[in-house]
């Protein structure tokens, strides 16, 4: 086990490793008004030539790769070109919302993908198979944002004129926790629930018609034991699987969800550092996201081998 | 169960083999589909779909209204507010006095556009490295394998974001152009995953190893050999890419690292106008709608197109 651990660990390492590369390739050294971004559009020649060595742009390419990847392992993201605050200041003082946000609307697909899923699979084409199907549908068809859109419109705007609150913008962990973020929670789950339904659905079915569920039943199972525990067990390995690769789906949709919510995260941070060109933040975000991304591959790996015993190392 | 596999390996394939009327698996597949109601229907909203984006020129000339012209005379009223659909403006003016209708049209245009050319490039992209890895095997394999992990489980819109703040595009076409190359490429590996677990079965046939005993190069039994026998695989494949195709683009155009203004599309037409939905509900209406009314159509288009090629296979449960 600390072998298949350490393995995994060094392929994040690489990773994270290629993705800084690229991150810096793409932002560091696509010809960008840097210095306008600092200095703003009136700076005289002097001012920007200033910034332009204080940042050590000047400095041959490698140099400032070996210093970005130097500050990276230190946890050291550099400053905002917009207001000189630390990027990991700026991302501190986001990360709550976020978090609060994105483990939500985890467990909202997960465990809402499964139930519906188990619950379909138990009666295949009976009544509430029919309408979770037809809406498991109409959830893969609906970008994220136009049902974020829509809820705002049914729930804040027609509500509202009902004098109905279903949601208040602002900070998450305030009182009102609930109110802030359930309807944000089901723009960002949606899709997803629908995607997990499905997915349980067909993996609940298959495992139902193995041989070993028929031996659980002749042996006198009830009915809630063979499904739950029998059953349930082996269905969830291909959907722990497909969680893993969905932890990125999920952060990468965050920028939509805060953007049409209006809650202060990550994800409207790195939105607005990128309409004005702030490339520090948008970095630091880049390089938080797939970290996450990265750790959260390795705890399914390891979920995965405790579900399948096949799939842990020798 | 009826596979296309048997059109070449099985053991009635020679020089001498006619296929028997009726018996042929393309042509039961079409069958299949032409019975399925959901597929019907969405086959005739996507035709209806692609008559508008056909139609937008024409919808332009008959309205008089550029998709990029701004008509404040006539799209607003006294207060600044866009007027609703009426007589000039069929389907509404939005908060710039611009025509709803035209500008939805040519949306259309950039949805098909960019989702066609996007499942175009994933599907090339997916094949070639699920066949190339699975096929190879050794180390091509952990690599490519190991990439296309990777590429499926990073946070994409967020690399979306760089990716177009980073090469600042002006021009509609170039921009269009980034968006499918992006999509492409965040798209192929979960093509290029199932394609790699079907060659590497496919890798042990005996008709794989009668073409190596001919004297087949690997090139040729890759692309001459196994591609006809992953035609179900990649169909199904690439029709369930579509729509998700479709919602890229749209959701990166709504953040506005899709598709440049001035060219509309039905995400930057919604990105455009989020402040007043309150008081012109057919902002949020038309381009909702249509949009909707497309991704709807391609998923059920797609599932009827795996129940008509796949009836019961692995293919089944993997929707995302």
């Amino acid at each position: 086990m600390l072998r298949f651990l350490l393995h995994r660990m060094l392929f994040a390492l690489l990773v994270m490793w290629l993705v800084a590369t690229s991150v810096f390739v793409l932002l560091r050294l696509s010809p960008g008004p840097v210095e306008r971004v600092i200095a703003g559009p009136r700076a005289s020649a002097e001012t920007l030539a200033q910034i332009h060595h204080n940042l050590g742009l000047d400095q041959p390419v490698l140099t400032q790769y070996g210093a970005f990847l130097g500050g990276l392992a230190h946890g050291d993201l550099g400053y905002s070109y917009v207001n000189g605050t630390a990027v990991t200041a700026l991302i501190g003082d986001r990360l709550p919302t976020t978090l609060c946000l994105v483990l939500g609307a985890a467990v909202l697909c997960f465990a809402g993908g499964v139930a519906t899923g188990v619950l379909s699979a138990i009666r295949p084409h009976g009544r509430f198979d029919r309408i979770s199907t037809g809406l498991v549908l109409v959830g893969l068809s609906t970008p994220s944002f136009l049902l974020a859109l829509v809820l705002l419109q049914v729930f804040v705007g027609r509500a509202g004129e009902l004098g109905l609150t279903f949601f208040e913008a602002g900070p998450p962990l305030q009182e009102n926790f609930l109110r802030r973020m359930i309807l944000p929670w089901v723009g960002l789950a949606f899709l997803m629930v629908a995607a997990y339904t499905r997915l349980t659905r067909g993996s609940m079915l298959e495992v139902l018609g193995a041989d070993y569920v028929r031996t659980a039943r002749a042996k006198g199972l009830p009915e809630r034991r063979v499904t739950c525990a029998h059953a349930l067990r082996s269905a969830l390995s291909p959907v722990v699987a497909q969680f893993g690769v969905d932890v990125g789906v999920l952060i990468g949709s965050t920028i939509v969800t805060e953007q049409v919510f209006g809650l202060q995260g990550i994800g409207q941070l790195v939105y607005h550092s990128i309409s004005v060109g702030d490339t520090p933040v948008i970095i630091g975000v880049t390089m938080l996201a797939s970290l996450c991304v990265v750790a959260a591959n390795l705890a399914v790996d390891v979920v995965h081998s405790f579900l399948d015993p096949r799939l842990r190392p020798d | 169960m009826i596979s296309i596999r048997s059109r070449r390996g099985g053991p009635t394939a020679g020089a001498g083999w006619e296929p028997v009327p009726g018996n042929d698996a393309a042509r039961l597949a079409w069958a299949r589909l032409r019975r399925d109601r959901s597929a019907a229907v969405s086959i005739a909203l996507i035709a209806l779909i692609a008559l508008i984006a056909l139609a937008a020129p024409l919808l332009a000339a008959g309205t008089g209204h550029a998709y990029d012209g701004t008509y404040p005379d006539s799209g607003l009223d006294t207060a600044g507010q866009p007027v609703g659909p009426g007589r000039e403006f069929w389907l509404g003016a939005d908060q710039l006095g611009r025509d709803v209708l035209v500008r939805a049209s040519y949306g259309a245009r950039i949805s098909l556009v960019v989702g066609v050319g996007a499942t175009a490039l994933a599907t090339l992209l997916g094949v070639a490295t699920g066949l190339a890895a699975g096929f190879l095997g050794g180390v091509a394999d952990s690599v490519l394998a190991r990439s296309m992990d990777v590429v499926l489980s990073l946070p994409y819109l967020l690399i979306a974001a760089v990716l177009a703040t980073s090469f600042q595009l002006g021009s509609v076409p170039a921009s269009v152009a980034l968006t499918i190359l992006t999509i492409g490429v965040f798209s192929f590996a979960s093509i290029g995953r199932v394609v790699r677990a079907k060659v590497r079965s496919l890798r042990e046939e005996e008709f794989v190893t009668a073409a190596r005993a001919l004297g087949a190069g690997r090139l040729r039994i890759m692309c001459v050999e196994l591609v006809p026998n992953l035609v179900t695989e990649i169909t199904v494949l690439a029709s369930m890419m579509l729509p998700a195709a479709i919602m890229f683009e749209a959701t990166m155009s709504f953040l506005g690292i899709g598709v440049r203004p001035p060219m509309p599309s039905w995400g930057s037409m919604l990105g455009e106008s989020g402040e007043v939905f309150t008081t012109a509900w057919w902002l949020l209406a038309v381009p909702g709608t249509l949009l909707l009314l497309t991704t709807l159509s391609c998923v059920l288009l797609g599932d009827g197109i795996r129940r008509a090629l796949a009836p019961r296979d692995h293919l089944a449960g993997s929707g995302r």
